[in-house]
C-alpha cells in the first residue's frame, strides 16, 4: 500500500527524523486539495490541522474592520501552514485563502498532540522542528515591520 | 571570488570633476515617488559607455549634486536613464524637471556587476524597492548575452503592489521561457494575488543551482545582510556574492572622503562589493 510517508520523509521539516518517527506522524496524514478561493481555515474556528504544501498558493489573511481582508503572507509549495493546532485554544488566529489551486498533506493536530504525548522524545523532536519555523517567521516579520523599502 | 570589474578606461578620458551638458529628452513617474528621466548630451555626442552598477553625479543647477546609479541599457549610446525617489533636496528638484531642461552628468564612476565574469553560471539578481534600478542594466547586459549563462533568476522585493518598479518590463521578463522572475511585497494591497513576504523568503525556493551561481544584491543594507546569509543558508559562496553599498558620496573620485565605509571609499572601491570584502562592516554600528 502506497503511503504518504515516502512524501513526508523528503521534506526538508523531517529531514533527519528517525524511520520510526515518521511512521508514527504518516498516521495522522493524509492528502487534501483545494480549489482558488476556498478557505482552507477561517480566523476563530478549531484548528485541527497543520498543512505541507506540495503544490499551489495561500494567502494567509485577517479581517480589518473598514479594510476588508488583509493579506500579511503568501504561502508557496515546500511551505508549511499552521502552528494554532500546537497550543490552547487551539483556533486559526487568521483565515487561509487559496490563491492557486493546493495540493497539500494534512497533519492531524490532535493525532500529533496524542503522539507527542506519548513519546516525548517524538515530541522534543517536533517541537525543536516547529520553534525553528516559528523563529523563521518570526524574524521575518521583524524585518517586515522595519518597513525597510519606505522613506525613512 | 569573480574578478571585481573596474571603471571602463574609456571613462577616465574625461575630465572626472567637470559636468557635461545634457538635456532632460523624457521624463516619467515610475510610482508615486520614484521617477526616471532619459538624458541625452546638449553637445550631440553619445554618452560615455558604461558598464552595470555604475553610477553618475547629477548637478541640478543651482540646488545641488548627488550620485545616482545608472539604470538604462549598457548598449544605448543615445540616451542615458537615471532612476531615483524624490526625498531629498536635489531629487526633489530633479522631479520637477521638464523635457528640454539641463542638467550637468559627471561619471560614469565606480566598481561594477560581475556580469561578464559569471558567464557559465546561473545568476541569480535580488533586489529589494529601488535598488531594482541599479540591477537593471545587468539585466539588459545578461539578456542581450543570454547563452552565455545557465539559469538567470530574478527575485524582486517592494513595499506594496503600487511601488513595484519598471513593472510592464516585469512582466515582459516574466514571459521569457527562459528567465525565472519572483515578485513579491511586504504589505498587499488592492488585488494583488502575488506573493506577499519579505523577498529573502524568495530564496530557498528559487530555481538555481547553488554551487554554481553569481548572486547580485541591492536594496536596503538590512536587506541586503539578510538576503546575502540566506544565500548562504541555500550553498551560494560568499565570494560569488555581490552587493552595492551607498553612501554620502561628493567627489566620486575617491579624493575627498565623504564616502569613507571602514578602509574602503564607496566611490571608489565601490558601489559594487563582493560580499565577503564588506561582511563585516555591515554589522558594525560605528561606521
Amino acid at each position: 500500500m502506497h503511503t504518504l510517508e515516502p512524501i513526508l520523509a523528503k521534506h526538508p521539516f523531517f529531514e533527519g527524523l528517525d524511520k520510526r518517527y515518521l511512521e508514527l506522524l504518516t498516521g495522522c496524514a493524509s492528502n487534501v486539495a483545494f480549489k482558488p478561493d476556498t478557505l482552507v481555515f477561517r480566523e476563530g474556528e478549531d484548528a485541527k490541522q497543520f498543512f505541507i504544501l506540495r503544490e499551489g498558493a495561500i494567502a494567509i489573511e485577517i479581517f480589518v474592520p473598514g479594510q476588508g481582508n488583509v493579506t500579511i503572507q503568501t504561502v508557496e509549495e515546500g511551505d508549511i501552514v499552521g502552528w494554532s493546532w500546537l497550543f490552547p485554544p487551539y483556533r486559526w488566529m487568521f483565515s487561509g485563502r487559496v490563491l492557486q489551486p493546493v495540493r497539500a498533506i494534512a497533519l492531524d493536530g490532535e493525532c500529533l498532540r496524542k503522539k507527542c504525548e506519548e513519546d516525548h522524545s517524538l515530541g522534543y523532536e517536533f517541537f525543536k522542528r516547529f520553534s525553528h519555523l516559528l523563529v523563521e517567521r518570526l524574524q521575518a516579520t521583524r524585518l517586515q515591520l522595519l518597513d525597510l523599502y519606505s522613506i525613512h | 571570488m569573480l574578478t571585481p570589474a573596474v571603471q571602463p578606461p574609456a571613462a577616465r578620458l574625461y575630465d572626472p570633476m567637470l559636468p557635461s551638458l545634457h538635456r532632460v529628452e523624457y521624463a516619467r513617474w515610475d510610482t508615486d515617488d520614484t521617477f526616471s528621466l532619459e538624458l541625452a548630451r546638449v553637445d550631440g555626442a553619445t554618452i560615455p559607455p558604461f558598464e552595470p552598477g555604475q553610477f553618475n553625479m547629477l548637478y541640478v543647477y543651482g540646488v545641488g549634486e548627488i550620485p545616482i546609479s545608472i539604470s538604462g541599457d549598457p548598449a544605448r549610446r543615445d540616451l542615458l536613464v537615471h532612476t531615483t525617489r524624490a526625498v531629498g533636496t536635489v531629487t526633489r528638484a530633479m522631479s520637477t524637471l521638464k523635457v528640454g531642461d539641463s542638467l550637468g552628468v559627471r561619471g560614469p564612476f565606480g566598481t561594477t556587476w560581475p556580469v561578464d565574469a559569471a558567464r557559465g553560471r546561473d545568476v541569480v539578481i535580488v533586489a529589494g524597492g529601488i535598488g531594482l534600478a541599479p540591477l537593471r542594466p545587468a539585466m539588459y547586459r545578461i539578456l542581450a548575452h543570454r547563452e552565455h549563462y545557465n539559469r538567470v533568476v530574478l527575485l524582486y522585493g517592494a513595499r506594496t503592489p503600487g511601488d513595484v518598479l519598471y513593472r510592464k518590463e516585469l512582466e515582459q521578463w516574466r514571459a521569457h521561457f527562459d528567465l525565472d522572475v519572483f515578485v513579491t511585497v511586504d504589505r498587499a494591497t488592492g488585488s494583488w494575488r502575488g506573493s506577499v513576504g519579505l523577498v529573502t523568503s524568495l530564496i530557498g525556493r528559487a530555481p538555481f543551482d547553488p554551487l554554481n551561481t553569481a548572486a547580485m544584491v541591492c536594496g536596503p543594507e538590512v536587506m541586503m545582510r539578510f538576503t546575502a546569509a540566506e544565500l548562504e543558508k541555500r550553498g551560494v559562496k560568499g565570494d560569488l556574492i555581490y552587493v552595492s553599498m551607498e553612501r554620502n558620496m561628493k567627489c566620486a573620485i575617491g579624493l575627498c572622503g565623504h564616502c569613507q565605509y571602514g578602509p574602503f571609499f564607496i566611490c571608489k572601491d565601490g558601489p559594487v562589493f563582493p560580499y565577503r570584502r564588506v561582511q563585516h562592516l555591515l554589522s558594525k554600528w560605528e561606521i
